[in-house]
């Protein structure tokens, strides 16, 4: 990632930097595998989401089980997968793209979520709306939290020894 | 449905994970680490679509393919969360909850307004 972003920790004596020009967007380097890690489970997780809309079609006005699932779900999974890949597991390139990025991104939506909403508001379901939005947020938080807190319940293990071919 | 349909649900699905992937990591490289910018930009460019395609009146098979499988997989409720939990973490509550409350706010105005212009299209 670029570095000439988020710097602002000068010194007490800094001088007046300003002639530095604007970073300009650089786009994320991404090799094949992490775009096909990418790619492999944002389908996996689109196609779940999109049988359980299929499945469970809901009125403008009824609480929208198959979006609300899906959300607080992929909140758990991802909780779990980022908490374990960035504190327990070793470095691995394609894990986070395929089940952080893929997976729990493909399976949960934003959008879905505040067409719904503002499907409510226009139908007057103001209780409603006001309702899902703050069940949503809730236990979305919740799940993620909750699958951090287990992950870290778990102690590291401190090295993994291969002893090349020895046993225990 | 044919098989047809959930192929293309699969191959479109893919595709906006990699999109979203690609327009966070340009916005977050352009606006810093201080704030989830690229999650917030992602997830209102695509509540403006979703909106603008609910008020074109498509077809099952269309809305399903550009809606529930493109949109809604660029788009991500997951990440949201993750970020602000770990905002909230680093004892960044100002910024959480401006994280939860503009993407919000913005997002229902946001698919208002695709449905307006969806509308008047």
């Amino acid at each position: 990632m670029p570095d000439a972003v988020g710097d602002s920790q000068a010194g007490p004596a800094a001088p007046p930097r300003r002639v530095r020009p604007r970073a300009r967007p650089v786009p994320p380097r991404a090799d094949a595998q992490t775009i096909i890690a990418i790619f492999a489970g944002g389908a996996l997780g689109t196609v779940a989401r999109a049988a359980l809309a299929e499945a469970f079609p809901h009125a403008a006005t009824a609480w929208p089980w198959p979006t609300f699932a899906v959300n607080i779900v992929a909140c758990l999974l991802l909780g779990y997968f980022v908490t374990r890949l960035q504190e327990r597991l070793p470095l691995s390139s394609y894990r986070r793209p395929l089940l952080g990025t893929g997976v729990c991104g493909g399976l949960s939506t934003f959008s879905t979520m505040q067409v719904e909403v503002w499907q409510m508001l226009s139908a007057h379901a103001y209780a409603l709306a006001a309702c899902y939005t703050m069940a949503s947020i809730a236990a979305g938080y919740a799940a993620l939290h909750l699958a951090t807190a287990l992950v870290r319940r778990v102690p590291v293990r401190r090295v993994s020894v291969r002893t090349g071919g020895a046993r225990r | 449905m044919s098989a047809l349909v959930w192929a293309a649900v699969i191959l479109v699905g893919g595709a906006g994970s990699v999109l979203r992937f690609y327009v966070d990591g340009l916005v977050s490289a352009a606006s810093g680490r201080d704030f989830p910018y690229g999650t917030l930009a992602v997830n209102l460019s695509g509540a403006v679509v979703l909106g603008l395609l609910a008020g074109l009146a498509l077809g099952h098979d269309a809305a399903l393919l550009a809606g529930t499988a493109a949109v809604g997989s660029y788009t991500t409720f997951s990440t949201w969360m993750l970020e602000t939990q770990r905002l909230t973490e680093e004892r960044q509550h100002r910024r959480a909850a401006a994280n939860i409350a503009v993407s919000m706010v913005l997002g229902v105005a946001a698919a208002a307004l695709g449905r307006l212009i969806g509308g008047a299209l």
